[in-house]
């Protein structure tokens, strides 16, 4: 190359020219717009209908929950207008977050002893401090802090929460409620469908023809009917199965009606991250003389389980959205206690229902979308350490 | 197992029946089995001693009494005389009616917003993006209630409904549509419109036979309009509009005439259509993506144009990826129907619910819960695995 230029041939450029702007047809703003917004008439007019939609919609929107909603007060009264009673100007509408406010201890212990409430606020404290560092990869230690998590916390959850121990005094189930039944519900359901999901799913491909039939008649019968009909289930049907005094707390039924209901879902996400390892990691496991149990511990199931990551992690937001159904049977989770709330006299107004189910919403949300958010988050960092 | 005998070293010491795999296999099984034929009679059991002891009589018989109750909404004829039997009935059809347009609705609006997710106008894609997001990170019983108690019931009373295009009307008793009365020869109408179907169906086929035969095409899209359109719409015409509406009036009180749909029906049916949507535009924007690019390039290389590319060789090919998902969010929207329970809409489970309050029957109920439900989910992905399979590739 350098000798072309050298060589002093007059075709031959000896020096580069100096780089030029891209044209302004294809950069900036304009071009921007051009290309994402009015590229073709359809698209224009598309363009053109969301901006209506938004500029009608969002303002309007944004006034409800923001502007024209009252922030402070106490009772019905701050959140009505004249006509309904209250204070507000007649054809007043905005969101009531006094309403949040004034119930928000509820919405979170439901209606846990008021002097009891550190025991919750401790074992969630305890909850975070185990979860985090399982949760960032870098952070060592996995299987001991994982032991932790998913054997020790529980039972130290159960006393801390349940008392009637170590000094604690006693506080039933009846009296849980809020956002600490939903986490206890989806925690104690997520620990429980996971190891069961797998057994499950190993079951059903099992080569021995009773196990995998009894898997097979589990799976399908728990996945062909509503949780509604599993939670009745286990809430009526359930003290009928089990000999005369023997008794099972009612969120204790709900946990297991809960448990095996995702534990049959998780069994098919992992069924098919099975059905996708090649064959030969099973011959090669064979060829190594390992047998059933070292083969499926040391070389499917870690295999398996990283390539279904997204699949159980949607398992667990279905689990987590889930839990709000527990309402049905009588039990009180975040939006069960919500709904409760809302028909309270004391602040029942056209707008308490909307402001109540918009904060559970959220509340809701935010766990899903960061669930679903870390999955994302994990499957692109195991990815790159495949290539 | 060959090996080892004829393996000199271990020849004359006979390796252990236990070390057999299939024997091992046999033991597990049998193991397994009379544990679990235990756990269940020992279940059944206990369920008898402790039915004994409630002095509750199993069997079913007890559909044959009174029901005693009223339900909201009923597409047969029923009242608080009918049997457990009809309120059973009038709850299936009901969990088929909001299922099934629920279903339609979720298909459309889910196909709707996931092509819009890959729209090249950023804005239409934002907007997907944001429904798909909210939506699917949400309990659907918090939509439901959402619909229910914060927008249909702080609708207007009765007395000042809100008045809807063509004489319908809206208030917190939900909807009061014109009631359509068809007059004797509106039959007449149906049988065009059965005939107009058949008609384009046979139409398609000979068309396609012949584009097959001799590459020539034929305008199916415009002649199906035709026949099912303009034929219903001729024989219309013809028998003299054989076809008046009843409209609602305003009383002093409330509105008489029309046709009622309830809030319930209307919170359960936006809100499961509005929630599985979301699901459906993922599977949708999925299915689009897994068709590789080289299939649109090499179809504009053989001169095809977008629109026909996309319905010709796009579409075909993505439906294979996205029907088994769409299978599964059908039976979901169907399941979450027994959602209904919770604002009083008379489905399945919430007319089972009353009849297990009032009698206690909980095994039988259950048992009719699940055999039903069981049979909604066969007959659904039934239909559509014959549809899938229509669609699957063909290799040769």
């Amino acid at each position: 190359m350098a000798d072309n230029t050298a060589s002093g041939r007059a075709f031959v450029r000896g020096e580069m020219l100096p780089q030029q702007t891209a044209p302004t047809s294809t950069k900036g703003v304009g071009h921007w717009l051009k290309t994402n917004l009015f590229a073709t008439p359809f698209d224009t007019v598309l363009t053109l209908l969301a901006v209506l939609f938004l500029a009608w919609y969002l303002p309007p929107m944004l006034r409800w929950l923001f502007i024209d909603a009252v922030w402070t007060g106490e009772g019905r009264a701050a959140c009505a207008t004249v006509a309904q009673g209250g204070v507000m100007p007649d054809g007043w509408s905005g969101a009531c977050w006094a309403f949040v406010n004034a119930k928000f201890e509820q919405f979170i212990y439901g209606r846990y002893p008021i002097e009891e409430r550190w025991r919750v606020n401790l074992t969630a404290i305890l909850m975070i401090v185990l979860l985090v560092p399982l949760l960032i990869p870098t952070v060592g230690r996995k299987g001991l802090n994982a032991v932790l998590l998913f054997a020790v916390f529980p039972i130290v959850a159960y006393f801390l929460l349940v008392g009637g121990t170590f000094g604690l005094s006693f506080v039933e189930t009846p009296l849980w409620g809020g956002l600490l039944v939903t986490l206890v519900l989806s925690f104690f359901g997520i620990a429980v469908s996971l190891p069961l999901g797998i057994l499950l799913a190993l079951g059903r491909r099992s080569s021995m023809p009773v196990i995998k039939m009894i898997c097979i008649i589990f799976i399908e019968m728990v996945r062909g009917v509503p949780l509604v009909t599993v939670l009745f289930m286990a809430s009526v049907m359930l003290p009928l199965f089990l000999p005369e005094g023997v008794t099972f707390d009612k969120l204790l039924r709900a946990l297991i009606g809960v448990a095996l209901f995702a534990s049959a879902y998780m069994a098919e996400v992992i069924r098919g991250g099975l059905q996708a390892m090649p064959k030969g990691q099973y011959e090669g496991a064979d060829a190594l003389g390992l047998n059933y149990g070292q083969k499926m511990q040391l070389i499917i199931l870690p295999q398996t389980l990283k390539l279904v990551i997204p699949g159980i992690v949607n398992t667990f937001i279905g689990l987590f959205k889930d839990t709000s159904l527990v309402y049905i049977i009588g039990m009180f989770d975040l939006l069960g206690v919500v709904r409760q709330n809302f028909s309270d006299a004391a602040w029942a107004t056209p707008v308490t229902a909307s402001t109540g189910l918009i904060f559970a919403g959220f509340v809701f949300w935010i766990f899903c979308f960061g669930m679903s958010r870390y999955s994302i988050f994990m499957e692109r960092r195991l990815d790159r350490s495949h290539r | 197992m060959s090996l080892v005998e004829n393996s000199d070293a271990r020849a004359d010491r006979p390796s252990s029946w236990l070390n057999d795999a299939r024997v091992r296999g046999v033991i597990y099984q049998v193991l397994v089995f009379v544990s679990v034929v235990a756990f269940i009679a020992w279940i059944v059991r206990n369920t008898v001693e402790n039915l004994n002891r409630l002095n509750i009589a199993s069997g079913f018989g007890f559909l044959n009494g009174r029901a005693g109750f009223d339900l909201g909404q009923s597409l047969v004829p029923y009242s608080s005389d009918s049997t457990y039997w009809d309120a059973l009935y009038v709850g299936l059809l009901n969990t088929i009616l909001v299922a099934g347009i629920g279903i339609v609705t979720a298909t459309i609006l889910g196909f709707l917003v996931g092509v819009g997710r890959l729209s090249r106008n950023w804005l239409v894609a934002r907007l997907c993006t944001v429904y798909v997001e909210f939506f699917r990170n949400i309990p659907p019983l918090l939509v439901i209630f959402f619909w229910y108690f914060g927008v249909l019931s702080i609708l207007p009373q009765p007395r000042e409904s809100i008045e809807l295009p063509f004489g319908g009307y809206l208030n917190n008793r939900g909807f009061k549509l014109a009631k359509p009365i068809f007059e004797d020869g509106f039959n007449l109408v149906l049988v065009a419109l059965v005939v107009g179907i058949v008609a384009t169906i046979l139409l398609a086929r000979w068309a396609k036979a012949r584009q097959m035969a001799t590459g020539q095409q034929f305008p199916v899209a415009w002649s199906a309009l035709g026949l099912i359109i303009g034929l219903p719409v001729a024989a219309f015409l013809a028998t003299g509009s054989p076809l008046s509406f009843e409209y609602p009036q305003k009383g002093t009180f409330n509105l008489t005439g029309g046709v009622q749909i309830g809030p319930e029906f209307m919170s359960l049916y936006l809100a499961l259509s509005f929630y599985t949507a979301a699901f459906i535009a993922e599977i949708v924007r999925g299915g689009i993506l897994g068709i590789s690019k080289g299939q649109t390039e090499a179809a504009y290389s053989l001169g095809i144009r977008p629109g026909p590319t996309m319905r010709l060789v796009i579409i075909p090919q993505a439906l294979r990826i996205i029907i088994p998902p769409l299978t599964s969010q059908y039976l979901n929207l169907t399941k979450n129907s027994s959602l209904a329970i919770a604002i009083g809409y008379a489905d399945l489970v919430a007319v089972g619910g009353t009849i297990l309050n009032q009698t206690g029957q909980a095994i039988e109920i259950v048992a009719i819960w699940m055999l039903i439900y069981l049979a909604l989910s066969l007959a659904t992905s039934a239909f559509m695995n014959w549809f899938n399979s229509k669609m699957a590739l063909v290799e040769r």
